[in-house]
C-alpha cells in the first residue's frame, strides 16, 4: 500500500517534471542574442525542478488528513444551486452593517486605498452589468468595453462641445449606452454562442478604433480632458473652474484634493448599492425571469410565449447602461479619457469578473470584483511576473470552484403569509375529502 | 350556447402544411382536424415528422406551404410570442423545464401569456392535481426525478388556462407506472374541459385514451379514424402496438 502510493508520487513527479521542462524550456531556455540564440537551458531546469518540488508537497499535503479534509471542503461545497429555504435569517442587519462601513471607508482609508477602492467599485458596476447579459440572459458578450467607453467618452465630449457636467452625463449615460445596446443587439438577435461572441468582440473593437482614428472629434490617442465633478454647483477644484464656488472656501476649510476623490466614492459607492438593489429586484420579476428562461431553453421559451426579442434587447439595453454608468465614474476619476482604457483586455477581464464571480450570482460578482482589482495591486511586489501569477489564480480557482466563487441562489417562494394561509384554508378541506 | 361554439369548425385546423429543415422535407401535405373538447392523438415512428407538426404552431419552423388555421384565423404567420396567448400551450418533448429555476418559478413562467393575475389558485389546483410538487415547490426542477419533471411540465403549460394542450411523447422514458399515472393525468385535464392533442409512441395508451387519431409515416397522414378501430387495423396492430 505505502509503496504503491510511493510509486505513484513518482510516477507524478516524473510526468511534472517532463511537461514543465517541455513548457519552459523554449520559453526560458532559449534566449534570443541578436540574431542567434544562447542556450540556457540550466535555468529551465531549475523552474521545472521548482515547479516539481512543489507538486509532490501539493500531492503530500492532500494524502495528510487535514489536507483531504480541506480539499473535500473546498471542492464539494457550492456545487450545485442552492434555494433559500425561507428559514434564513434575515439578511437586514448584515446588509446594513456592511452598508455604513462602505459609507464610512473613506474617513479611514488613505488617499492609495480609496483609489483602489473606486476602481473596485467600478469594476463591480461593469460586472454587474455584464452579469445582465452573459449570467442571466446567457448572451456570450466579448465586447462589453463598448459601453464603457461610451459612457466615460459621453463625460468627456459632452463637456467639451456641450458644456455637460458630471451630473448631467450620469442621467444621459444609461440612456446613450443603452441606445448603443440596443443598436448591437439588433443584428444579433438571431444569434447564439461562438457567432454572438464574435459579433460583440468587432462591436467593442470599432468603438474603440472610431474613438482612436476619429481625431478631430474624439481627439483620437490624445485622449480627451474631464471636468471634475460638482455638488450643487460647488466645486472640488482649488479654484472654481466651471463658473461656481470650491467647496472648501464655501464650508470654510482647508483645500485638500482628497474631497473630489471622497465625493466620487461615496456617490459611486450609493449608485452600485441602488443597481445591486435593482438588479435584485429584476431576478425575483417576470423579466428576470424570462432572461434565465432563455438562457436555459429557447424552445420551451417560445411555446410559453415570452417574446424573446423583447427579452434579449431588454437584457443587452439594461446591461449596456450599467456600463455606461461605469464610464462616466471611470472617467470623472481619472480625469482624462483616451481610447487606451478600452482594450479588448478590459471586456476579457468584465468577462472573468462574471464567470469568476458564478454566472448570475450578485454577490460573487461584487466579490470577484472587489478581489480582481485588488489582488493585482498586492502582487504589485512580483512586477513583471504579477500577469502570470493572476493568470495562474485564475486556473487554481476554475478547478477548485469550477462554477464561480459563489453558487447562484434561487429565491425561495415566500407568498405574502396572508394569502398563503388564505390558500391553506380553502384547501384544507378539500384535500381532507380527497382522502 | 356562446358564439365561439355557434361558429362550426374545427378548433386547429392543418390544411395541406409542408415544412422543410433545409432541403429535407418533414411534412408533406399535412391535414389535421382538432375540434374543441376533443382528446386527439398522433402516433408515428421515429423520425415520422410529429414534434416537427407541433412545432409549426409555434413558427420553427415556419411552414413552407399551406396554413395553420386557429378558430378559422391562419396562424402561421404570426409572430411565435402570439400563438400562447390565443390559448394553445405545447408541453415539449423531454419534458423542456428550466432546469435551474425551482419549481415555483417554473409555473410562474407558465403565466407568461396571461399574467401573473391568477397565479396563486392556479398554482392551488396544480398542487393539488400534483401533490409531489408541491413538496418539491422550492427544489430546483432539474434535481427531480423524470416523473416529477414530466408533471411538472404538464403543470406548467396548464399555468396559462389553456383551452387546447399540445402533448409531445409525455410518456417518454417513464416507468410503467408513471406513464399510466400520466395518462391518468391526460384524462382529468380532459374532463377539465380542455382539449388535447396528443403526440405518442405509445400507441396503446394513446389510442385507448383518444376518441379519433392519426397516422404518420415518413411526413404524411398515413391513416386517420376513430381510435378504436384504428386499435383493431391489422397495420397498427402490426407496426405500432407489435401485435399480429
Ligand atoms: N432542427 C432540425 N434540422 C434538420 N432536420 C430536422 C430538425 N428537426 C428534425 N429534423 C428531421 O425532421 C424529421 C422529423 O423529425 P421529428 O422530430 O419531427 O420526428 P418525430 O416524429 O418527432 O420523431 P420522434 O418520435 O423520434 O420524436 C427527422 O427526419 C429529423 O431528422
Ligand atoms: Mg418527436
Amino acid at each position: 500500500m505505502q509503496n504503491n502510493r510511493l510509486a505513484s508520487l513518482l510516477k507524478e513527479a516524473v510526468l511534472t517534471f517532463v511537461i514543465s521542462l517541455i513548457l519552459f524550456g523554449p520559453i526560458s531556455g532559449l534566449v534570443l542574442d541578436g540574431f542567434g540564440f544562447r542556450n540556457e537551458l540550466g535555468r529551465s531546469v531549475t523552474l521545472a525542478a521548482i515547479i516539481t518540488a512543489g507538486r509532490v508537497l501539493v500531492s503530500l499535503a492532500g494524502m495528510s488528513e487535514i489536507g483531504k479534509r480541506l480539499r473535500s471542503r473546498l471542492t464539494s461545497s457550492n456545487s450545485g444551486v442552492t434555494v433559500n429555504t425561507g428559514q434564513e435569517r434575515s439578511p437586514l442587519l448584515p446588509l446594513a452593517v456592511l452598508f455604513l462601513a462602505g459609507l464610512a471607508l473613506p474617513f479611514f482609508a488613505d488617499k492609495y486605498f480609496l483609489g483602489i477602492a473606486i476602481l473596485a467599485l467600478i469594476y463591480c458596476l461593469l460586472g454587474l452589468g455584464l452579469n445582465i447579459v452573459v449570467g442571466l440572459a446567457g448572451l456570450l458578450d466579448l465586447g462589453f468595453v463598448a459601453f464603457y467607453a461610451v459612457g466615460a467618452y459621453l463625460l468627456a465630449l459632452g463637456y467639451q462641445y456641450l458644456g455637460l457636467g458630471f451630473w448631467s452625463a450620469l442621467v444621459i449615460a444609461p440612456f446613450l449606452a443603452g441606445l448603443f445596446g440596443m443598436v448591437l443587439a439588433f443584428p444579433v438577435l438571431k444569434m447564439h454562442g461562438d457567432y454572438l461572441a464574435i459579433v460583440t468582440l468587432g462591436f467593442g473593437e470599432i468603438i474603440r478604433l472610431v474613438l482612436n482614428n476619429w481625431l478631430e472629434f474624439t481627439g483620437g490617442p490624445n485622449g480627451a480632458p474631464v471636468p471634475a465633478p460638482t455638488l450643487f454647483g460647488l466645486e472640488f477644484t482649488r479654484t472654481a473652474k466651471q463658473g461656481g464656488v470650491p467647496i472648501h472656501e464655501f464650508l470654510g476649510i482647508s483645500y485638500s484634493g482628497d474631497y473630489k476623490f471622497w465625493f466620487i466614492y461615496v456617490v459611486l459607492f450609493l449608485v452600485v448599492c441602488a443597481v445591486i438593489y435593482a438588479v435584485h429586484r429584476l431576478r425575483v420579476m417576470p423579466l428576470g425571469r424570462m432572461w434565465e428562461a432563455l438562457r436555459e431553453d429557447e424552445i420551451a421559451c417560445r411555446s410559453l410565449g415570452v417574446n424573446h426579442v423583447f427579452t434579449k434587447l431588454s437584457a443587452f439595453m439594461l446591461g449596456a447602461s450599467t456600463g455606461g454608468i461605469a464610464g462616466v465614474f471611470f472617467a470623472v476619476h481619472q480625469g482624462f479619457v483616451n481610447p487606451t482604457s478600452f482594450t479588448f483586455f478590459e471586456s476579457a477581464l468584465i468577462l472573468a469578473i462574471v464567470v469568476l464571480g458564478g454566472l448570475g450570482s450578485t454577490v460573487g460578482v461584487v466579490l470577484a470584483a472587489i478581489v480582481l482589482t485588488i489582488l493585482p495591486e498586492l502582487l504589485r511586489d512580483f512586477a513583471e511576473y504579477r500577469v502570470l501569477v493572476f493568470g495562474i489564480l485564475m486556473v487554481v480557482m476554475m478547478i477548485w470552484k469550477p462554477r464561480g466563487l459563489v453558487r447562484l441562489t434561487r429565491p425561495a417562494f415566500f407568498p405574502s403569509s396572508h394569502s398563503e394561509a388564505g390558500i391553506a384554508l380553502r384547501l384544507e378541506p378539500q384535500t381532507e375529502a380527497g382522502r | 350556447m356562446s358564439t365561439t361554439e355557434t361558429t362550426a369548425g374545427p378548433l386547429l385546423q392543418f390544411e395541406s402544411v409542408h415544412a422543410h429543415y433545409g432541403p429535407v422535407e418533414a411534412l408533406k401535405a399535412v391535414d389535421v382536424q382538432i375540434s374543441k373538447g376533443e382528446i386527439v392523438s398522433l402516433i408515428g415512428a421515429n423520425g415520422a415528422g410529429k414534434t416537427t407538426l407541433l412545432a409549426t404552431i409555434f413558427g420553427a419552423p415556419r411552414t413552407s406551404s399551406g396554413r395553420i388555421l386557429h378558430r378559422g384565423e391562419d396562424i402561421s404567420t404570426l409572430p411565435t410570442n402570439r400563438i400562447s396567448r390565443r390559448g394553445i400551450a405545447l408541453v415539449p418533448e423531454g419534458r423542456q423545464i428550466f432546469q435551474d429555476m425551482t419549481v415555483e418559478e417554473n409555473l410562474m413562467m407558465g403565466t407568461t401569456p396571461i399574467g401573473m393575475g391568477h397565479f396563486e389558485e392556479d398554482r392551488a389546483q396544480m398542487f393539488d392535481l400534483f401533490p409531489r410538487l408541491k413538496e418539491r415547490r422550492s427544489q430546483t426542477a432539474g434535481t427531480m426525478s423524470g416523473g416529477e419533471q414530466q408533471m411538472l411540465a404538464i403543470a406548467r403549460a396548464m399555468m396559462a388556462r389553456p383551452e387546447l394542450i399540445l402533448f409531445d411523447e409525455p410518456s417518454l422514458g417513464l416507468a410503467p407506472l408513471v406513464v399510466k399515472r400520466v395518462f391518468e393525468v391526460l384524462a382529468e385535464i380532459a374532463a377539465m374541459g380542455k382539449t388535447i392533442f396528443l403526440v405518442e409512441q405509445n400507441a396503446n395508451h394513446a389510442l385507448k385514451l383518444s376518441q379519433r387519431a392519426y397516422v404518420m409515416v415518413n411526413g404524411r397522414i398515413h391513416l386517420s379514424g376513430e381510435s378504436a378501430a384504428l386499435l383493431d387495423n391489422a397495420e397498427v396492430r402490426k407496426a405500432y402496438l407489435g401485435l399480429h
